[in-house]
C-alpha cells in the first residue's frame, strides 16, 4: 500500500495542479475552454472521489465519455434479463447493475418481487452458484469493456473445460477502439483529448490508440490515482499547448504497447466482432464482441432460441449527446425533475458517477 | 451490516446439520421438557444468577443510578452469525451497550432474545451464549431477562439475536446536537469500517490473508474516561451502518451547519482501503462497532484525543474535521487536494464493476 500512497501525495499533487494551471493560461490555451473526455468509469469515479474537477482551472472542462459499462447497458438489455428471471433462471450480477432501468423495471424491483438475483463479486462466483444448482440455469450478465471480458471468457473457459452446463452469459460486451472512433468521427464533437483507460489499456495496448491520435485528439493513458488523473491532464494540455497529438502512455507501469496477449489469444478464441447497442449512442455497427458458433450454446439468447427485447429508448433523454461533450446535463429538460439520482432516466445518471449524476450531486459543491 | 434480501438461490444449507441432539429442533421452543432444558442448560448455567433467577417472567430491577434512565433496544441478524474478530453473541452486547454508551450512558441490563432456526446446531449456539457472558462481563452489563423462540427450518436464518438495554446516564453530559457550533471539532476514536468489510468478506467468502477483523467492542470505558470533558461534547455516535458518512450527513440535516473532513486524518487501516479498492466499495459509508464519532468544542478536542488515546492505550483517535457554516452539507478535503460532498449513503452496498 506505500506504492498507492506515493501516488495520492498531497503535495505532489499540488506541484502538478500548478503546473496544470500554467498551461490552462498559456497563450495557446487561455481564450478556450479545454474538453478532455475520459471513457473509464474508474477514472469517472476516481475523478469524483478526490474532487480532481474542483482543483482544475475553470475553462478545463471533464467530460465522462461512454465509458462505464454499467451506464451504456441499454433498456432492453435490463428487460431481457428482467424476462429470463421471470422464466426461472437464476440471474447472476455485478453489483451496479441492479439499479440501472429497464423499460418499466430495474432488477433490484424484480428481486424484491422474488426474482432470483445474485450479486456477483467475481465471474466465477456465477460458476459457482450453477455447480451449487446444478437444476437451475444460471445466466450471468456478460457486460463490461476489455477488462471484464477477459475475466469473464475465462470463467465460461472453465465451464466449457468442466462440462458445466447450466451456466450461461447474456452478452453484451463492448469494446473501447470503435466507440472512440464513433466518437471522433463525429463533425460535431467538441473533444479535445482522451484521458484514455488504465485496465482496458492493459488489455488492449497502447497501439490501438494510435487512430485516434492520428485524427489530432491528444491521448494520455493514466492510472486511477488522483496524480495519475491530474498528470494525464497534464500531458493532455501540454500535447494542445504544443500542437501535436500523440498517444503517451503515462501508465506503462502497468500498460504495453501490445497489450496482454494472453488475454487478447483467449478472447480471440471464444469471441469475435457484432453489433452492439449502446445506451444514449444507439447502435454502433461492430463494437461489441459475441460468443462465436462453437460456443453459442454459452449464449443464453441463442441457447433458448430468443431475442434480445428492443425496450424504449427514454424520450427526450439527451445523454447521447451528453456523452459526446456536445450538451451539458442542465440542458436537458429532465435533468434533476424527471431523472435524479434515485431515479435516473438516461445513461449519464444511472452511475453515482455519471456525467448527470456527478453534476447533481457535485456540481455546485466544489 | 444490512441485511439485503435473500430470495431461493442462496447457496444449498451445508447438508444435514448432524443428529437431532446436536441441533435446535421445533421442541425447544414448545415450553415444555425439551424447552426447560434448553433454558436450564444453556441460559441459566450461562445467566441464572442475577434477576434471572428463578425465570420471572419480568425482572425486578433496583433504581439506577446517575441522573436519568437511557433505554434502547436493537436487533441483530447478522450473516453469516461467525466472522472474524466476533460473533452475534458479542455483537449483540457491543451494539446495544454502545447505544447506551454514546447516549452517554452507564450499561446497568440488558436483555437477550433469541430466535433460533430449527436444526440450528447446539454447538455453535453454545459458542455465541459463551460470547455473550463474556462479552457482558467485561461490559458490566447484567442479562437481566430473556426469551427464547424457534421458527421452523427457512424462517429465520439460523440464529437472530433481539435485546433491550438500560443505562444511568452519567452526570455532566448534555448532549444535544443543538448545542454543535461553527468551529465545533469531530473526533473519531479508532480504525473505522474494519466490521463492516469483515462480515462482508466472511459472507461473500472472499478470500483475503490478513483480511479485515471486525472492530466489535465496546465504547462504554471511553464514554466513561471522557467524563471530565462531558459539557463540551455536544454529540456521540457509534458509526454502525452506513458508517461515518451516515452519521455526519444524519447530523448536518439535523442543525444550521456544514462539516469538513480531511481524508488524509480519517483512520483507515491499510487492509480497509485494500479491500475498499478492490470492492468498489467506498469505506466512508461502512459500518464500524467499536467507535465513537464525537462532536466537542475546539477548546477540548485534544484533551478528548489523549483521553481516548490513553484509555484505549493506543494512538488511534485523532480529530478529522470541524463544524462549518456550509449548511446541511459534508465536505471532504481529499487525499488529491481537492474537495467534494460526501453523500448519504444509498442503503445497499453494491460493488462496482468498474
Amino acid at each position: 500500500m506505500k506504492y498507492i500512497e506515493g501516488f495520492r501525495e498531497p503535495r505532489a499533487a499540488a506541484a502538478i495542479c500548478r503546473k496544470i494551471a500554467a498551461l490552462a493560461s498559456s497563450s495557446a490555451l487561455k481564450s478556450r475552454t479545454v474538453s478532455i473526455m475520459e471513457v473509464c468509469g474508474s477514472h469517472t469515479m476516481a475523478i469524483a472521489r478526490y474532487g480532481i474537477r474542483s482543483v482544475l482551472p475553470a475553462n478545463i472542462n471533464l467530460i465522462s465519455g461512454p465509458g462505464c459499462p454499467v451506464c451504456v447497458t441499454p433498456t432492453g438489455y435490463i428487460d431481457t434479463a428482467i424476462e429470463l428471471s421471470k422464466q426461472g433462471a437464476t440471474i447472476a450480477t455485478f453489483g451496479d447493475m441492479l439499479n440501472v432501468p429497464g423499460s418499466t423495471t430495474t432488477l433490484a424491483e424484480c428481486r424484491s418481487t422474488g426474482g432470483s438475483i445474485e450479486v456477483c463479486y467475481s465471474p466465477i462466483t456465477a460458476m459457482e452458484l450453477a455447480l451449487k444448482n446444478p437444476k437451475k440455469e444460471v445466466v450471468f450478465l456478460a457486460i463490461g469493456f476489455e477488462t471484464t471480458i477477459a475475466p469473464v471468457i475465462s470463467v465460461v473457459d472453465i465451464a466449457a473445460g468442466q462440462k458445466v452446463r447450466n451456466l450461461s452469459m447474456l452478452m453484451a460486451f463492448k469494446t473501447i477502439p470503435p466507440a472512440l472512433r464513433v466518437l471522433v468521427s463525429d463533425p460535431e464533437l467538441s473533444i479535445d483529448g482522451f484521458l484514455c483507460p488504465a485496465h482496458v489499456s492493459a488489455i488492449i495496448g497502447s497501439r490501438a490508440y494510435q487512430p485516434t491520435a492520428d485524427a489530432g485528439k491528444a491521448c494520455v493513458i493514466a492510472g486511477f490515482e488522483p496524480l495519475d488523473i491530474l498528470f494525464g491532464i497534464q500531458g493532455i494540455l501540454k500535447q494542445l499547448a504544443d500542437g501535436k497529438a500523440a498517444v503517451d502512455n503515462q501508465y506503462s507501469r502497468v500498460v504495453k504497447p501490445e497489450g496482454n496477449i494472453k488475454a487478447r489469444q483467449l478472447m480471440d478464441n471464444y469471441l469475435e466482432p457484432a453489433d452492439a447497442v449502446w445506451r444514449g449512442l444507439g447502435n454502433l455497427p461492430l463494437s461489441g464482441l459475441a460468443l462465436r458458433d462453437t460456443f453459442a450454446d454459452y449464449d443464453v439468447l441463442r441457447r433458448r432460441k430468443m431475442r434480445m427485447l428492443d425496450g424504449a429508448e427514454p424520450k427526450g433523454c439527451i445523454c447521447g449527446d451528453v456523452i459526446k461533450g456536445k450538451r451539458r446535463p442542465g440542458d436537458c429538460a429532465m435533468f434533476g425533475r424527471k431523472c435524479t439520482p434515485d431515479h435516473p432516466v438516461g445513461p449519464c445518471m444511472v452511475s453515482a458517477e455519471g456525467t448527470c449524476a456527478a453534476y447533481k450531486k457535485y456540481g455546485d459543491a466544489a | 451490516m444490512k441485511q439485503t434480501g435473500k430470495k431461493t438461490l442462496e447457496p444449498a444449507r451445508p447438508q444435514p446439520r448432524s443428529d437431532a441432539s446436536d441441533t435446535i429442533q421445533i421442541a425447544h421452543g414448545g415450553g415444555g421438557l425439551l424447552s426447560r432444558e434448553l433454558i436450564r442448560n444453556e441460559i441459566l448455567s450461562r445467566f441464572g444468577k442475577g434477576p434471572l433467577k428463578g425465570l420471572p417472567d419480568a425482572a425486578t430491577l433496583p433504581p439506577p443510578g446517575g441522573s436519568g434512565i437511557i433505554f434502547t433496544t436493537d436487533s441483530y441478524v447478522v450473516q453469516p452469525p461467525f466472522f472474524p474478530g466476533g460473533n452475534i453473541g458479542s455483537l449483540a452486547v457491543h451494539g446495544t451497550v454502545n447505544d447506551i454508551a454514546v447516549s452517554g450512558g452507564k450499561p446497568e441490563w440488558m436483555s437477550l432474545a433469541l430466535i433460533l432456526e430449527e436444526g440450528f446446531p447446539l454447538k455453535q449456539l453454545r459458542r455465541i451464549l459463551d460470547s455473550v457472558k463474556l462479552s457482558a462481563a467485561d461490559c458490566g452489563v447484567t442479562i437481566a431477562t430473556g426469551d427464547t423462540k424457534v421458527v421452523p427450518r427457512g424462517q429465520c436464518d439460523g440464529i437472530y439475536i433481539n435485546t433491550a438495554g438500560i443505562g444511568s446516564l452519567i452526570e455532566g453530559f448534555r448532549l444535544n446536537p443543538a448545542r454543535i457550533k461553527r468551529g465545533d471539532c469531530i473526533v473519531v476514536s479508532g480504525g473505522l469500517a474494519e466490521h463492516g468489510f469483515a462480515v462482508l468478506a466472511a459472507r461473500k467468502n472472499i478470500a483475503i490473508e490478513n483480511g479485515p477483523v471486525s472492530d466489535s467492542a465496546p465504547v462504554h470505558r471511553l464514554v466513561l474516561a471522557l467524563k471530565s470533558v462531558a459539557a463540551d461534547i455536544r454529540f456521540m455516535r457509534d458509526p454502525t451502518r452506513g458508517g461515518l458518512a451516515a452519521v455526519l450527513t444524519e447530523l448536518v440535516e439535523s442543525g444550521g451547519f456544514g462539516i469538513s473532513i480531511e481524508e488524509k486524518d480519517i483512520p483507515f487501516s491499510p487492509r480497509v482501503r485494500a479491500i475498499s479498492e478492490m470492492l468498489g466499495l467506498d469505506p466512508l459509508d461502512v459500518a464500524s462497532e467499536g467507535r465513537i464519532v464525537l462532536v466537542c468544542s475546539a477548546k477540548v478536542c485534544d484533551r478528548c484525543v489523549e483521553i481516548l488515546n490513553r484509555t484505549l492505550g493506543v494512538n488511534s483517535a485523532r480529530r478529522i474535521g470541524a463544524v462549518t457554516a456550509a449548511k446541511g452539507r459534508v465536505i471532504m478535503t481529499t487525499l488529491a487536494g481537492g474537495t467534494r460532498l460526501v453523500d448519504a449513503p444509498r442503503g445497499e452496498l453494491l460493488p462496482r464493476i468498474c
